[in-house]
């Protein structure tokens, strides 16, 4: 439940969003990231007004400036590490062969090449991690949404994890990252709080 | 529609739950295969009772003489009607509507007949010339009784293959003098008849030099006769003109329904053909139902598949699946298996019933149980429609998957 939120945040940015449970962090992360509708007011994404899109074009958009990156990982358990990276090319209509190779370009990119062929679950947490930002960076997205990426990861792969954000963010992709922990909220550049709706401060 | 990444995934989907799937494809596999093989018997049925028409022509009006049941102009009931010549006379000179006219003597007291030092039990009949239409004799070779052996009284007959077969082996018949009962006839021709063995042991002799041979008065058993009529009305229309000109010779009521017992050919085929029509709808009734059963449990396989899988298509639309693409990996999923083991289905069912016309013996009620071509392809394109129909439910709802709830449930 959003009451009165006002924000701008601009290209290239890294912002962290900080809330506690129940202050509405989840559902403007759904409005952000095109999963969810909204009543009233606007969101502007690169200019365009996102409100009330048909599904096929919210889906559109949410595969060409859109990259995800979840506490809980969400990789799809029986395709392998690459076939995971490659899906948004999928929906892009990318022939199988080419956006496979572009996949493991993406996997060297987090560190990840030799691993292209496990599945999932001979994956660690870090690595799981690193895999769902290489599927979120291969649409080349103007802005990615992390939903607590260091949720699941011990403290030292966390800040490996941050580091790998950080330096998608130099690359001048604006990241926004929801997270409820202050050590992560201060590695970016602005922290949005929320509280019961409303931002404060 | 060929993408392997689709199919791949069905696949994989597919050898996850090996067991699952086996047993909705086995619903729907079990389905097909009932209505294949209940189609084929049906069909079955069908050309069982068609050749036991085939024997004679399906236009064809049998009158027997019988008994009467009802008092009449001072007669009591259960006089005996009996045919002569006369009746025959009467039919073939006053009525018009009949084509092929003839009297029909069974002679069941006589039925040994020899050539040489062979001899068998066979079937003597004496017949006019006409009786080749309504029995739907065959000649292979030679000729049938004619008018001028009745005329003539000559001492001819025309042989069934059986006779020909066992009495004269490879020796030419036509020509040869066979003993019946102690009379030689002349053989002047050999005939083939679908009705079986019985139709084919028998030898057709002039019904005059029947009478005058065997049974010494003009007694005839039957008037048989063809008629040049398709519709039912108007063959019973036929018999009853027949019944009142009949009756008005032999003094029995006109409504009497025993005084001639009349078979009309095509009425009773017109009305077993009318009963198995019925059971083929009756079949595809079943049939059908069996497999909508095999649909339903496809559907809801899919619709548990589509609950298993709610956390990835929530992946995939958050990654920019549109509700299409879902909607279209699910359908093409349940229409793969339903296709895959509604094929199997159909072939099981298609090789049992060529089993059973290769290893049953062939009965007069069964007879080579088929399904056509377009049958089998309805059913599969049935099958397709029916994968299509248990897919949308189970794609709908997993199109309309939040993928944010998927996510967040996880």
């Amino acid at each position: 439940m959003l009451k009165g939120v006002n924000a701008v945040v601009e290209s290239g940015e890294m912002v962290s969003i900080m809330g506690s449970s129940g202050s509405g962090k989840s559902t403007l992360l759904n409005i952000l990231g095109i999963l969810d509708t909204y009543d009233a007011g606007e969101y502007r994404l690169e200019g365009e007004l996102i409100k009330q899109l048909n599904e096929k074009h919210a889906a559109q958009l949410r595969n060409q400036l859109i990259g995800f990156v979840f506490q809980s990982f969400n990789l799809i358990g029986f395709k392998n590490a690459m076939e995971n990276v490659a899906l948004p090319l999928y929906y892009q209509n990318v022939s199988r062969k080419k956006r496979n190779l572009i996949a493991l370009e993406y996997l060297e990119k987090v560190g990840l090449k030799d691993w292209a062929h496990h599945m999932p679950n001979e994956l660690s947490g870090g690595q799981k991690q690193r895999v769902a930002i290489a599927r979120a960076l291969i649409s080349k997205p103007k802005i990615i949404l992390a939903d607590e990426p260091t949720g699941a990861l011990d403290s030292q792969t966390s800040l490996e994890v941050m580091d790998l954000l950080k330096g998608i963010n130099d690359q001048g992709i604006t990241l926004i990252i929801v997270t409820h922990e202050h050590d992560i909220a201060e590695m970016t550049q602005r922290t949005i709080h929320l509280k019961d709706g409303n931002i404060l401060g | 529609m060929f993408d392997l990444d689709k199919w791949q995934e069905i696949f994989s989907n597919i050898r996850k739950n090996r067991l699952r799937t086996f047993l909705t494809g086995f619903s729907v596999a079990w389905g097909i295969f009932m209505l294949i093989v209940l189609l084929g018997a049906g069909k079955g049925l069908q050309n069982g009772v068609k050749s036991q028409f085939a024997r004679d022509a399906i236009n064809s009006i049998w009158l027997n003489a019988g008994k009467t049941a009802l008092a009449y102009q001072g007669y009591q009931p259960g006089k005996e009607i009996k045919f002569t010549n006369e009746d025959y006379q009467l039919i073939s000179q006053k009525y018009k509507r009949a084509e092929h006219i003839s009297a029909r003597m069974h002679l069941w007291n006589i039925s040994l007949i020899s050539y040489k030092s062979k001899f068998g039990n066979f079937n003597v009949k004496g017949v006019h010339p006409d009786m080749v239409f309504p029995e739907k004799v065959i000649l292979t070779s030679g000729r049938f009784i004619n008018d001028r052996d009745i005329e003539e009284n000559r001492k001819v007959t025309c042989i069934g293959k059986k006779i020909v077969d066992e009495l004269f082996k490879a020796e030419e018949p036509i020509g040869k003098e066979i003993n019946v009962n102690g009379v030689l006839f002349k053989v002047v021709g050999v005939f083939y008849d679908d009705g079986g063995d019985q139709d084919n042991r028998r030898a057709y002799l002039p019904v005059s030099t029947t009478q005058r041979a065997f049974t010494g008065n003009t007694q005839i058993d039957q008037v048989v006769m063809s008629i040049n009529e398709k519709d039912v009305n108007e063959s019973e229309e036929i018999v009853n003109e027949l019944r009142a000109l009949l009756s008005a010779r032999h003094h029995f009521d006109p409504n009497d329904q025993k005084a001639i017992f009349v078979w009309n050919n095509l009425t009773e085929y017109k009305k077993i053909m009318s009963l198995l029509n019925g059971i083929t709808i009756f079949v595809w009734i079943i049939g059908i139902g069996t497999l909508i059963a095999g649909i339903v449990g496809v559907s809801n396989i899919m619709m548990i598949v589509v609950k298993e899988r709610t956390v990835e298509i929530g992946i995939r639309k958050a990654l920019g699946a549109s509700p299409w693409s879902i909607i279209a990996l699910i359908l093409q999923e349940a229409v793969f298996i339903t296709s895959l083991f509604g094929y199997i289905g159909l072939m099981l069912g298609i090789f049992l019933l060529e089993a059973f016309n290769k290893y049953l013996p062939a009965s007069d009620f069964f007879k080579n149980p088929e399904v056509d071509l377009s049958i089998a392809l309805y059913a599969m394109l049935l099958l397709v429609i029916s994968g299509l129909f248990a897919g949308f439910f189970p794609a709908r709802k997993a199109a309309s998957v939040q993928p944010i709830d998927a996510l967040r449930g996880a």
